[in-house]
């Protein structure tokens, strides 16, 4: 039975042997299941046949079925049940754009309403990829320009998205309702005025953690006059002056807003003006949280307590962008309802936290910089027995730096917090004791991160590799599916990985392990892997050879500063096309002979991507 | 030719060179500084002006890399920390110090102005370096008691008080501080500057 978009790309022959494998589930079950039931040819030229009814209602009991597993799922009983899959799938997520092409995937899908689109692997992040390697959003707005004129919703992150990507945006959809990005890059504030001014229904625009340039244009006064439909406008990583009036104009006449996280250069007297105009909101992001350095100081200060006091459903709390304690205090009216605190960019000690703290009954989500030191830890211990996710930042990202967190912060977290799903803590000083800890009082914990700043430091007090606490980490911790090691590791840890970490889905591992057996053990043991992101350990090609049967159930595998060669990284190329092998030279390396400084290698439809930049060599 | 940026003796002296040059140009330095106040710079010498402008360059360089070399032990993208909160969390130390310079340059005979930021630079062989540069001009040679000779342009600025001065005359810091804007104005009409002291 011949699928009816096939039409529509008559060149791709392929399509028709076989469906393509689902992006997110691999199985072989698509090849081999028949067309059951339903007859042949078109549906609409055919009269009416039983089975005809049961599509109709399986039409619309997919409807229903929103989780992308189950819908993967779904698409492979049959080829029936694939095609009306197919059909009804308004959410579409893509976790490697570069695994499927916006050709095919607007082929099977057509009518999509949402699109969630992820570029770069994470470790693009810390300056480890050349700059313009990729994961354009150009062609894929294109393709759904065509394909989907009624879609509502992008959800970017790490892709290079320009200027005319979001004129495009906006132009060609009508119904455009919502834009997240994240951690982008490769627009400005230009593309950004063109892009609120021509979106009439826009209601969500979040630049979050994403480079914005400043083309000195000011977008928020681009926002079309009358009534805003706006809910949720986050701009706090975007490092240019806004037009403040033009803002709470924007402000005043949205009475939906519910979020608003604003950037630096929103004073808190401003902040003010704008809090007094939308008391309804839920997430609020505070700017700097300090003065205009102008004079004009000397007169009345607004209430600033009142403002929060007025503020009834503020749930979520962040910015403090430069901060100066001083003004601390005025949050105290929200404390109590607060589920989410972000204090990640605050340079406040011990003692400007506790009184805040004391008061956070409910909260859930909170992230801190080291400055608050394992007392401030402490505190947090004593009062947020609800904690779910906790981040601790390092107020100076250096190898060298003196740490004020250690392994007393972790151990009185553990025994303070037992809800704990997700921490994600940077120091300098670890014991396996603290670790091990954490691993029995948090059997909860879903994603454990944990980074030594200082390569290759061993148990602080023992003197001992790391091994055993990241070993009780998989042992104890059952539901955990995303794990990042740090400090003196031997392959026993990941020996413990490979035996325990059943569920893990995303690995990071960073100057670790000792030899090729450390990553076997991983790839033998881990089935559910999916990201798989490694760098400066010593792992060769006999490693890397050993995951093949592996690598097309993961979505990528990123080895930089290992031991491979080029002749390992082609083994694997020629042994499979279904995976796509980057090299990647970074600007100052040297190719010393047949040694390969970075591999990146990811599950592909589609083959070699026609875009990739000179640094990167795909075999 | 070598600038210094401070009047300072040499003990608490802030260098750019190596131990070895350095004791040299201090001894031109501190005969200077007992001569006159505005004026602490030494003599130019032998050598050409972009000669001598590449090797104090180089010599910086060097030392820069060697007072670096801790930090050049960092290894990129670790800690895995995202540049953008490293930048924000750069601890804020004084205004003073973080704080842009930014002044107007104009050239005769240019069609437009530019802006350059002082504090980008760590001394006048940067600045002059980068005024050549962005306006393909050669600067001449310095020297104390003539001011520049040997090219037609030479580089002027406006200070605190709304005097043209010469670039030059006055150690770096107090340059910095006071400069209001540039002009490097064609040698002719500098020729008066260099007698003012």
């Amino acid at each position: 039975m011949r699928p009816n978009w096939a039409e529509q790309m008559s060149e791709d022959d392929e399509k028709q042997q076989s469906p393509p494998s689902d992006l997110e589930f691999t199985s072989n079950k698509a090849r081999n299941c028949n067309a059951t039931g339903s007859g042949s040819g078109h549906p609409e030229f055919q009269p009416p046949y039983p089975d005809q009814v049961l599509e109709n209602v399986l039409e619309n009991v997919l409807h229903f079925v929103t989780s992308r597993r189950d819908r993967n799922a779904a698409s492979l009983v049959c080829k029936s049940w694939y095609r009306v899959e197919a059909l009804t799938r308004s959410e579409l997520f893509i976790g490697n754009c570069y695994a499927v092409s916006p050709r095919r995937a607007t082929a099977r899908f057509i009518r999509v309403r949402a699109l969630h689109l992820k570029g770069k692997p994470r470790f693009a992040d810390f300056n480890l990829m050349p700059h313009d390697w990729g994961a354009h959003f150009g062609p894929w707005v294109l393709a759904m320009a065509r394909a989907y004129p009624w879609l509502e919703k992008v959800y970017l992150k790490r892709m290079t998205v320009t200027d005319d990507d979001l004129v495009t945006l906006a132009e060609s959809f009508s119904g455009f309702k919502e834009l997240v990005l994240v951690c982008c890059d490769g627009f400005g504030t230009s593309g950004l005025a063109v892009f609120v001014s021509k979106c009439r229904q826009l209601r969500v625009i979040d630049l979050i953690e994403s480079e914005v340039t400043d083309d000195e244009t000011d977008w928020i006064s681009y926002f079309p006059e009358g009534e805003s439909h706006l809910e949720s406008l986050i701009f706090d990583c975007v490092e240019c002056p806004i037009n403040f009036e033009a803002l709470e104009r924007l402000v005043a006449r949205s009475p939906s807003l519910k979020k608003l996280r604003l950037n630096r250069y929103v004073s808190i007297g401003q902040l003010y003006h704008l809090m007094i105009r939308a008391p309804q909101v839920t997430h609020l992001g505070t700017g700097s949280f300090s003065p205009l350095e102008v004079a004009g100081q000397g007169d009345q200060e607004p209430d600033y307590r009142t403002a929060f006091a007025a503020c009834r459903s503020l749930v979520c709390l962040s910015g403090f962008r430069e901060i100066i304690p001083n003004y601390l205090p005025a949050i105290y009216p929200v404390c109590a309802n607060l589920t989410s605190l972000n204090f990640s960019y605050a340079n406040i000690n011990t003692e400007q936290l506790k009184p805040i703290i004391r008061n956070c009954h409910k909260l859930q989500v909170f992230w801190v910089l080291d400055s608050i030191c394992d007392e401030g830890l402490q505190a947090v211990a004593a009062t947020c027995k609800e904690l779910r996710e906790l981040r601790v930042f390092p107020i100076d990202a250096n190898e060298d730096s003196d740490s004020p967190v250690s392994e007393v912060g972790l151990q009185a977290i553990s025994e303070g917090c037992r809800k704990l799903q997700s921490i994600l803590y940077f120091c300098q000083r670890m014991t396996n004791a603290a670790v091990i800890a954490m691993s029995k009082n948090c059997p909860d914990l879903v994603v454990f991160r944990l980074c030594i700043m200082k390569r290759h430091r061993p148990d602080a007090v023992t003197g001992a590799p790391m091994d055993d606490g990241f070993g009780a980490i998989v042992m104890n911790c059952k539901k955990l599916t995303r794990l990042a090691v740090s400090g003196l590791l031997t392959d026993k840890a990941f020996d413990y990985i490979g035996k325990y970490g059943k569920l893990i889905r995303t690995l990071s591992v960073a100057f670790a392990g000792d030899s090729d057996m450390g990553l076997k053990y991983v790839l033998k043991g881990c089935p559910q892997l999916q990201k798989l992101e490694i760098r400066d350990s010593p792992f060769g090609d006999a490693a890397l050879l050993s995951g093949l049967h592996h690598y097309y159930n993961m979505r990528f595998l990123w080895m930089s500063s290992c031991k491979l060669t080029r002749r390992g990284c082609q083994e694997i190329a020629h042994a499979t096309r279904r995976l796509v092998v980057e090299v990647i030279r970074s600007a100052d390396e040297e190719e010393m002979g047949d040694s390969v400084g970075t591999l990146y290698m990811y599950r592909s439809l589609e083959g070699p991507r026609i875009d990739a930049p000179k640094s990167v060599t795909i075999l | 030719m070598a600038y210094e940026k401070d009047l300072n003796l040499e003990a608490t002296e802030l260098r750019l060179g190596l131990p070895g040059t350095s004791e040299e140009s201090a001894e031109k330095q501190t005969s200077a500084t007992l001569r006159s106040n505005k004026r602490a710079l030494p003599d130019m010498n032998e050598g050409s002006v972009s000669g001598d402008n590449h090797s104090n360059v180089a010599a910086a360089k060097k030392c820069d890399q060697e007072t670096a070399s801790p930090t050049k032990a960092q290894v990129v993208g670790w800690p895995p920390i995202r540049s953008y909160r490293k930048n924000c969390l750069q601890p804020k130390k004084t205004e003073a110090e973080t704080a842009r310079i930014y002044v107007k340059v104009s050239m005769d005979g240019a069609p437009y102005l530019r802006k350059i930021d002082l504090k980008g630079y760590k001394g006048y062989p940067e600045l002059l370096k980068a005024l050549e540069d962005m306006f393909k001009f050669k600067v001449g040679e310095y020297s104390e008691r003539e001011g520049y000779n040997g090219s037609e342009f030479v580089p002027t600025y406006e200070d605190k008080d709304g005097d043209w001065m010469l670039v030059g005359d006055v150690p770096w810091e107090m340059f910095t501080n006071s400069c209001k804007r540039l002009r490097i104005m064609k040698g002719s009409e500098a020729r008066g500057l260099g007698c003012v002291v």
